[in-house]
Formats: C-alpha cells, sequence, structure tokens
C-alpha cells in the first residue's frame, strides 16, 4: 500500500517542512518557489481573478477553496499557463513563466476529467510526458514502471484508460503527471468524480505523496472539508480574490469574516443589534437584548452589521446563566447522528442556533427552554 | 370472442384498431415492404439478369457463367473500373486535403460564427447535384468564364479546349460535389475530442504540432475514414459528372459503361454483371472501412456516430 510505501520512503525524502501554517515562517527557511503577483484574470465584462497575490513555499500543499465561479480553477489554469492573465506576473523561483506556453513550464496537472488519452495504453499515457521531452526509451520504461507501481496499477498497463474504473483513471492521471517529477503539480478537483469512500482513502494518499516525493501541490476544490484534510495552508477565494489565507485549524478556529466561518465547517451566527469595540482585540455584541464580549476581526467595522460566530460544538446547556452571558433558546428539533446529538434551537430575535448535546446526558425534549452558553474565547465578532 | 360483432361494424379502421397483430403487421409492413419492392427485389432481378444469356440479342433465360467469363477476360471491363477508381482515389485525396485543415479551422479555431460558417460549407449540399455539375460547365467551356479570365489576363490567346470534356474536369467538379460529405464526419469527429487532452498533451511537454501528431490526428482517424469512404464511393459510382463533363474520358468510367450497356448496347445480362461486381466491391469497401473505425474506436461514443456514417454512404451508394 501507498501508507506503507510513504513510511519506508520517507528517509530518503527530506522531512516535511510546512507543518507550521505560517507562510512567512516557511518562506523565511526556503525561498518561494511560486509567486503570483497581482494577478488578473478577466473574461469580457466578468472578472474571474481580481488582483491576487500569494506566495506558495516548495515543497507545500496548498488548497484554492472556494464556490464555483470564486476563481480558484482560473488560477490554476494561469498557474499551468492554459489560461494568460490580463495582467500580473507569475514567478517560478524568481523568474517570470507568464509569458510561456504550458509545454515549456515544469509543472504538471491532473485534470478533473482525468484528460487520459484513450487511444493509449495506461503504460504510453504515463510515459507520454517523458516521450516528449525525449527521454531516452530505456529510461522511459523504468520510471513509468516505478510509477504505476507508486498508484499501485504495475499491473494494467497494457489496458485501455476506458477499461479501467474511475479510481484506477484516476491513479494513471495521477502517474501521468508524477512520472515528469515536476517541481508543482497542479490538482483541479481530481477527486469530485469518486465515491465517498474512496476519496478519503485518495486524500490520505495524496497528503502522503505530496510530503514523500517533496513536490508542490497545488490544489483545487469547493469541498471545504477536503481542503482542511489535506492542506497545508488553505486559500479562501471569493469574488477572485483571497478572503482568508492560513492554515485548517487556524481557518476553522479564527474565520476573519463571516463568508468564511459559514463557508469552513458548521458555524451558528448570531445578529446582533447593536455592536461597539471594546479596545484591543475585542467587541462586545447586543444579541436578544444581552450582551456577549467576542474577538473581533479585521472583516467587521465599528457602525457596520455585525454577527456572533461561534460553532455548535462549544455551545452547551447550563442550569442557571452567569452573568449575562447566556441565552434563552426553545428547542425546535433533536436529531440523532451516532458520534453526537445535534440539537436545533431558536433564539428570539437572532434567528437560529445549533448545539452538539453531550452523548452521556439525555437529550432535551422538542419544545423544552434552554439556557445555553460558550466560552468567551470561542466568540468571534465578524462582518459581512 | 367478440369479433362477429366488431366485424360487423362498417368501419374496417376500427377493426383494424382492435387487432394489434394486423396493426403491427400494417406498420412494419410498409418500410419492409417499401425497400423489398424498391431495393431487395431489384438487386435480386440484376442478380438474376448477370447468369442469364443473350442470343442473337435476345434474352434467354438460360443459366450461364458466360458474362462473368467475359468480363474479366476482356481488358476493357477490369480497366474501367481500375480507371474509376483511379479517379475516386484522386478525388478523395483532394477532398481530403482541403476537408481536413478547413474541419480543424472549425472545429477548433473559429469560436464566434462557428454554426454559420459550418452551413456556409455544407450550403452547397442543397443546391441540386445537376445544377452544380452544370455550372462546371459554364467554368471550364471553351466560352466559359475561366477561359475568358485566362485570356483577359492575356495569359491564352485562345481559348483552351482541353479543360472541358476530359477527365480533369469530371475530377475537379466530383472533388467540389463530395468534399463536404469528407468534411462533415472529419468535423463531427474533431469536435468531439475533448478540450482537455489538447490542454493535457500540452501539460505534457508536447509542442502544438506534437499534440496534433500525437492526440488531435489519431483520434480524428475514424472521422477521415468516414469522409474518405464517402468520396471513393461516391465518385467511383457517379455517372452525371463524368456524363456531363467528361466528354471521351466518360466512357472509361464504370457507371458510364453500365448506362451504356443497358441503354445502348441493350445488353443487359453483361451490364448486370458489371453492376454486380461494383456492387460487391463496394460493399467489401464499406465493411472494410466499417471495420477499421470499429478497430480505432477507443473513446466509444464518438465512433458510433461514423458507423451510420458509413451506413449512410452505402445507403446514398444504393439510390444512385
Amino acid at each position: 500500500m501507498v501508507g506503507c510505501g510513504a513510511m519506508r520512503l520517507a528517509s530518503r525524502a527530506p522531512p516535511p517542512t510546512t507543518h507550521n501554517p505560517q507562510p512567512s515562517a516557511v518562506s523565511r527557511i526556503i525561498p518561494p518557489i511560486l509567486q503570483l503577483q497581482h494577478l488578473t484574470k478577466r473574461f469580457d465584462a466578468f472578472t474571474a481573478v481580481d488582483d491576487l497575490s500569494l506566495d506558495i513555499a516548495a515543497g507545500e500543499f496548498l488548497t484554492f477553496l472556494g464556490a464555483s465561479g470564486s476563481g480558484k480553477t482560473t488560477t490554476l489554469r494561469m498557474i499551468a499557463g492554459f489560461e494568460r492573465p490580463t495582467s500580473g506576473e507569475i514567478l517560478m523561483e524568481g523568474t517570470s513563466i507568464t509569458p510561456l506556453p504550458p509545454f515549456k513550464r515544469d509543472i504538471n496537472t491532473v485534470f478533473q476529467s482525468y484528460a487520459l488519452f484513450p487511444h493509449m495504453s495506461v503504460r504510453d499515457n504515463v510515459g507520454y510526458g517523458l516521450r516528449m521531452r525525449g527521454v531516452p526509451k530505456a529510461e522511459i520504461g523504468k520510471r513509468v514502471e516505478e510509477a504505476l507501481q507508486m498508484v499501485q496499477l504495475g499491473h494494467l498497463g497494457e489496458r485501455a484508460p476506458r477499461q479501467l474504473s474511475g479510481g484506477q483513471q484516476q491513479r494513471v492521471a495521477l502517474a501521468r503527471a508524477l512520472v515528469n517529477r515536476p517541481r508543482v503539480l497542479l490538482l483541479d478537483e481530481p477527486l469530485g468524480a469518486l465515491d465517498l469512500k474512496l476519496r478519503k482513502e485518495m486524500q490520505l494518499e495524496l497528503k502522503q505523496l505530496n510530503k514523500r516525493l517533496g513536490i508542490t501541490f497545488i490544489y483545487v476544490t469547493h469541498d471545504q472539508e477536503e481542503a482542511l484534510t489535506m492542506s497545508d495552508r488553505i486559500a479562501l477565494m471569493r469574488n477572485g480574490k483571497i478572503e482568508q489565507l492560513s492554515g485548517p485549524r487556524e481557518m476553522y478556529e479564527e474565520p476573519v469574516s463571516r463568508y468564511v466561518a459559514d463557508f469552513i465547517g458548521e458555524t451558528n451566527l448570531l445578529q446582533s443589534t447593536a455592536a461597539r469595540r471594546l479596545g484591543g482585540s475585542a467587541a462586545r455584541l447586543t444579541i436578544g437584548g444581552r450582551e456577549f464580549d467576542a474577538t473581533a476581526t479585521k472583516s467587521w467595522e465599528e457602525g457596520k452589521p455585525a454577527w456572533l460566530a461561534v460553532r455548535p460544538e462549544h455551545v452547551y446547556a447550563v442550569t442557571s446563566g452567569d452573568g449575562s452571558h447566556w441565552l434563552p433558546v426553545r428547542v425546535v428539533d433533536v436529531i440523532f447522528t451516532g458520534v453526537i446529538t445535534r440539537v436545533h434551537t431558536t433564539v428570539e430575535g437572532a434567528g437560529s442556533l445549533v448545539l452538539h448535546w453531550p452523548a452521556e446526558q439525555p437529550a432535551p425534549e422538542r419544545d423544552a427552554t434552554l439556557t445555553v452558553t460558550w466560552p468567551v474565547e470561542r466568540g468571534r465578532c465578524v462582518g459581512d | 370472442m367478440s369479433a362477429t360483432s366488431r366485424a360487423a361494424k362498417p368501419d374496417w379502421l376500427d377493426w383494424v384498431r382492435a387487432r394489434p397483430r394486423v396493426r403491427t403487421f400494417i406498420g412494419a409492413g410498409l418500410p419492409v415492404g417499401f425497400v423489398t419492392v424498391l431495393l431487395l427485389l431489384p438487386y435480386l432481378f440484376l442478380f438474376a439478369h448477370s447468369f442469364f444469356r443473350l442470343t442473337n440479342g435476345r434474352l434467354t433465360h438460360e443459366l450461364t457463367l458466360e458474362n462473368y467469363r467475359r468480363l474479366f477476360g476482356t481488358p476493357l471491363y477490369p480497366n474501367t473500373i481500375l480507371f474509376s477508381a483511379g479517379i475516386a482515389a484522386r478525388v478523395t485525396i483532394v477532398a481530403l486535403l482541403l476537408a481536413y485543415p478547413l474541419a480543424y479551422l472549425l472545429a477548433f479555431k473559429v469560436k464566434r460564427h462557428r454554426n454559420l460558417m459550418y452551413m456556409a460549407v455544407i450550403i452547397p449540399l442543397w443546391v441540386s447535384y445537376l445544377v452544380r455539375a452544370y455550372a462546371w460547365k459554364i467554368i471550364l467551356g471553351q466560352e466559359g468564364i475561366l477561359n475568358g479570365f485566362l485570356q483577359w489576363a492575356h495569359l491564352i490567346d485562345q481559348p483552351v479546349a482541353f479543360l472541358l470534356y476530359s477527365k480533369w474536369a469530371v475530377i475537379i467538379a466530383l472533388i467540389h460535389i463530395y468534399t463536404p460529405f469528407t468534411l462533415m464526419p472529419i468535423y463531427a469527429v474533431l469536435e468531439a475530442i475533448p478540450p482537455a487532452l489538447k490542454e493535457a498533451s500540452q501539460d505534457l511537454y508536447a509542442s502544438r504540432w506534437q499534440t496534433f501528431r500525437h492526440v488531435v490526428l489519431p483520434l480524428s482517424l475514424p472521422g477521415v475514414v468516414a469522409g474518405c469512404t464517402f468520396s471513393f464511393v461516391l465518385s467511383m459510382g457517379d455517372f452525371i459528372a463524368p456524363g456531363l463533363l467528361g466528354g471521351n474520358d466518360s466512357a472509361l468510367m464504370v457507371s458510364n459503361l453500365v448506362v451504356s450497356l443497358f441503354g445502348v448496347a441493350f445488353n443487359w445480362p453483361l451490364g448486370a454483371a458489371v453492376s454486380v461486381v461494383m456492387l460487391v466491391l463496394t460493399f467489401t469497401l464499406l465493411w472494410l472501412a466499417n471495420k477499421i473505425e470499429t478497430a480505432m474506436n477507443y473513446a466509444g461514443a464518438p465512433a458510433r456516430r461514423q458507423e451510420t456514417a458509413v451506413g449512410a454512404v452505402g445507403a446514398g451508394g444504393l439510390r444512385k
């Protein structure tokens, strides 16, 4: 299995360098392999990518996450060379590759549709890039076999792509790109067509391949869970811009805006009727006539609408409220999902709120009234 | 059964409607009957006639292989078939050289008015075949447009006669008539190639030419085979363009030979034998083309369309 292979080969490859989600810390050690500078792409009147700048560290696993139309695929296609930026520069190790066609870039792509050549065997598909670069035949044969072994398809080399399952085709596409030992591997929603179980397996395999081979992975997906699972850093895209750039944990725990809080995981967004800054990074919000303190994010400015964002797993019921930092809620629905029980409630004047109920406690009845609270540091004050 | 009460009804349509088997028989019977009476029976007659003997200009229903013996024993007949095949081959090659780049441009380079451009290529097919053949008479004739132009440009002093009534006139007209037939299947196949395949090829270090050579061209071959089958089979069996434009050379086209054997020499058995040989050749070619296309059927779906394309050539050939 790839898992075992990763263990065995780990000693040969340099150790993973990018456990630190802070980009600055990484880039201080290794210069960025790719730099996107003020990238803009317009299609007629539509601006797909809007003045996007980003440094990508060598060996890191970076994910462009976003809804459809957010510009993530267009950004990837500009890096690959399939789209020419309207303005801006792409640098690879300090040298501009902006005017280069795709075939002159040391970058390979795994396509969403796999794009395997239907008239070639699996082996010929994988060897295509090496043949085009004029690598000697004997070496092509050797490297193709290695690549097929790596994705566990050594026995299927003579097959035609259409004779393979979706998962196998995906692996061929991966081998076809990796056999060229590119500096950067682009992956455009490569797991989108696979079923859930296979997708989970492949997520782990991709992550291990990234660490084992030391190749920079740039991944595009609309699946936030996938992004959280695999990435060193996530660039959350919205309207052609990066809304937040951070490690998965930071993005989950410290969303900078209402959009991010809503996009990543599940979040309760309680609208406040009034909010003011307390000094430092604290804000005081009024929700349902009660005052709550929360961490202010840069997406909110005093005088603008504010929401208090808090994750369902941080909300809990108490027998009596402490000070003013609690909310009365009415239970609307109780849903048992196996690991947790989700309790859906309504908050008068502030919308709905979901909390995760501890498994060891009896769940509340529908229409019951609860008093809920959360640790002050878990609440974030976000703007639109 | 209440058949008696229904049969008593005066309306015979009700009688039919009440009986699914009769309905099926009529529904399937019409097209089957159509094909049988207008296609299969004539072929059968033709086939039968090729084994009859002609004695003193009269047809005797006496079975013989004499016609086939004469067909293969006289150099004229195999030579005529070869000559026609040569004409058809030249038409096919030029039509392919014209159609492929045009189909490529339409499929990949034209973005804005693609359908309009495609229609512009196809529209000549809506003009009657005869009109198009006659048009070449006007262009190539001694008083024709081409001679007029050449004289006006002082390239020639006297009108040249060799343009019209030669095999070259036939070839030019046939190229004009059958190039759209060659283009259509090639365009269909090229258009069906997913853009991601070309991108993948370029992503894997292949230049534009290498991408064409290793990805686009191989994937378009089923369309090329279909298109070439179209133009080859149709132009080999053509007798109108040779009749109008070929002059003495037209006698060397096999279809015109058949026409004169039937209509001038009244040697129906020999004419039938030549026709049967041509039919066998044509079907062999179609079968072969279908085989090649099936063998190149990588993606599954697009090539299926081509199978019907070759089928259509068969039907077109039969209609002639």
